[in-house]
């Protein structure tokens, strides 16, 4: 066999290897990339956005509004002109479900945001001193998950006074954040240790800074998942309110209190309880949908 | 071990005094007494009230009675039912809320695994899809929403089982209740299973067991889902939180006169005492199961050493 000459030339090099050929993405693009192409979780985005719409947009574009009573078109089946029917004092069930899903959307929006603010600010300190303070404030934590957070709800909205929509809010949301608490120090726990982090302190970042741009940055996955699952337990946790009478109170209306109030009279007309049910478990499926698929899209181990 | 014990039990005892206190603190801040309602007490009244329930004692007085009492297992007098104590509610309602979480309990645990059983087995095929979607209806549809239907359509329209009533605990009046229980923890544990039976159906050891010839139900029974409980057996204490506060609805929808009901209906009418009694109730049993579960990993997973645990 004879071995050409050629063969042995050295390869032109006219790119440099070094060369980086593609634009570099943040981890937010990386992530929105992948959660594009899983398309149960586009569908649960879809959803989210059609029914955020429905319920705030929604109102401008029909003639009834939550509150008029029209004693004279009780328990009307749906129709073209009730699309949902209308409820025990001749209200539009339409106009009603829409208002409810501003109530609802905004207790869970609102009530995570207050649970992330405390669960990452705990957790950031928790995680970033560790040593005794971690040590203590995760036993604080310990205790305080040891008794399960609907009793806490019952007993502050109890002492708070019955549901005005701020203290179901603020209720819900000094609740919820032992979770994310733990998940936010457990992130910081390990990311404080690379590498990048000591880089940083060597150049003399002060801890807020470290916190700002490297520690909590780093952490926004599991973040964003964990708020992405904590709305629809805050919106299910409200319908129970509503359920047992500690809830939104009427006029206004979640759809939780929608709910509680279309069961009582289910075997005369089931559409009172049926639309806010369907509103919250398509909610709920949405919701969960778009957290699996954040988890998918953030989690370093499903990377190809 | 011991050791191991004893620091649990002195935790779950600060746990509870904690509990107590908050509880105790949180109910004595409520604007306006028990006895302020619409109608006005006349001052007489409100007096000989406050008298007999020892409520113008000073509140260090009421605490540090309270949590004597509290001590012997001693929840003090309701302030709605005349004449009973929160012990004799308590008395008669937690063998039914009992029962009922009893059978879910069951329900749940062998129906999820089953099911995530079924699904890992049977991955993305038809029973997989099937239980999935099972699994998905049970966590979006609220509890109060699934027991009302279950009310409505298979005991009210169909009449397979009695929609309402505790009925001295008669079997097909504890059925409906029971699966309006367990729809949510059901969900869970089908989720928890599928995802740990793939996980596990994937190791060697299971392929080991293929090769030696063994046949598919020993593989799966003794090798693959006794390895696969374990994130199972973790979920168990948020599982009976579930099962104990998942009550107070189920009892109020099917009208079973249990202490979940007796809750709710203490929040309604502002009956400070019995909420109180209530929540220091639910604490105990839950940090005594929390206890259990804790223990229970030893013996199930001789890998978790109780002792080595960081900081003991």
């Amino acid at each position: 066999m004879k071995l050409a000459q050629n063969l042995f030339e050295p390869a032109k090099s006219q790119i440099s290897a070094e060369h980086i050929n593609r634009p570099s993405t943040t981890m937010l693009q990386d992530a929105w990339r992948r959660f594009k192409k899983n398309k149960l979780a586009m569908a649960g985005l879809i959803t989210l956005a059609s029914l955020i719409l429905f319920a705030f947009i929604g109102p401008y574009l029909i003639k009834y509004n939550y509150y008029t009573n029209d004693l004279m078109n009780q328990y009307l089946n749906p129709s073209w002109i009730h699309p949902f029917g209308t409820d025990a004092l001749g209200r539009d069930t339409m106009a009603r479900l829409m208002y409810g899903g501003q109530v609802s959307l905004a207790i869970g929006f609102v009530s995570v945001l207050i649970n992330l603010s405390i669960g990452v600010f705990y957790g950031g300190i928790s995680g970033y001193f560790g040593g005794r303070i971690d040590n203590l404030m995760m036993r604080i934590i310990d205790i305080i998950y040891s008794v399960p957070d609907l009793l806490y709800v019952i007993l502050l909205m109890v002492v708070m006074g019955k549901g005005g929509l701020l203290n179901i809010m603020i209720v819900l949301g000094i609740v919820n954040w032992m979770g994310m608490a733990r998940i936010v120090r457990g992130q910081i726990l390990t990311l404080r240790e690379q590498e990048y982090v000591l880089a940083s302190r060597t150049l003399g970042a002060s801890t807020s800074r470290l916190m700002l741009k490297h520690l909590i940055p780093n952490a926004m996955g599991p973040i964003i998942i964990t708020s992405a699952l904590a709305i629809p337990s805050a919106i299910f946790m409200e319908a129970f309110l509503s359920f047992i009478g500690i809830g939104i109170q009427p006029p206004f209306a979640s759809w939780g209190s929608l709910a509680a109030e279309g069961r009582l009279n289910i075997p005369s007309y089931p559409y009172a309880l049926f639309f806010p049910a369907a509103a919250i478990a398509i909610t709920m499926l949405a919701f969960n949908f778009v957290g699996d698929g954040l988890r998918d899209a953030f989690d370093p181990k499903m990377r190809k | 071990m011991a050791k191991y014990l004893l620091q649990r039990i002195a935790s779950a005892l600060l746990v509870l005094f904690l509990v107590v206190s908050l509880t105790f603190v949180l109910m004595h801040s409520i604007p306006g007494g028990p006895f302020s309602r619409e109608k006005q007490v006349p001052p007489a009244v409100l007096i000989n009230l406050e008298e007999r329930y020892h409520m113008n004692d000073p509140l260090s007085k009421q605490y540090i009675d309270y949590m004597k009492n509290v001590a012997q297992f001693n929840l003090g007098p309701t302030f709605r039912y005349e004449g009973r104590t929160v012990n004799d509610l308590i008395k008669d309602g937690l063998p039914k809320t009992a029962t009922i979480g009893f059978i879910a309990t069951i329900f749940a645990l062998g129906g999820g695994l089953l099911l995530g059983t079924i699904a890992a087995l049977w991955h993305n095929k038809t029973p997989d899809t099937l239980a999935t979607f099972i699994a998905t209806i049970g966590v979006s549809v609220p509890s109060f929403v699934m027991a009302t239907f279950l009310q409505y359509y298979l005991g009210y329209k169909l009449g397979l089982f009695p929609p309402v009533g505790w009925n001295n605990g008669a079997f097909k009046n504890l059925v409906l209740p029971s699966i309006a229980l367990g729809a949510f923890p059901i969900a869970q544990i089908t989720r928890l299973m599928r995802t740990s039976m793939l996980d596990v159906l994937s190791q060697d050891y299971i392929r080991t067991a293929k090769s030696k010839g063994l046949p598919g139900y020993v593989i799966i029974g003794r090798h693959a889902m006794r390895n696969a409980l374990l994130p199972v057996i973790t979920y168990l204490g948020p599982f009976f939180a579930y099962i104990l506060t998942g009550n107070f609805i189920v009892e109020f929808v099917f009208g079973i006169p249990g202490i979940g009901q007796f809750f709710v209906t203490s929040i309604t009418n502002r009956d400070y005492s019995t909420i109180m009694g209530m929540t220091v109730l639910f604490c105990s049993l839950l940090v005594v199961f929390n206890l259990l579960v804790d223990i229970a990993y030893t013996f199930i997973d001789p890998r978790i050493k109780l002792t080595g645990q960081k900081g003991a």
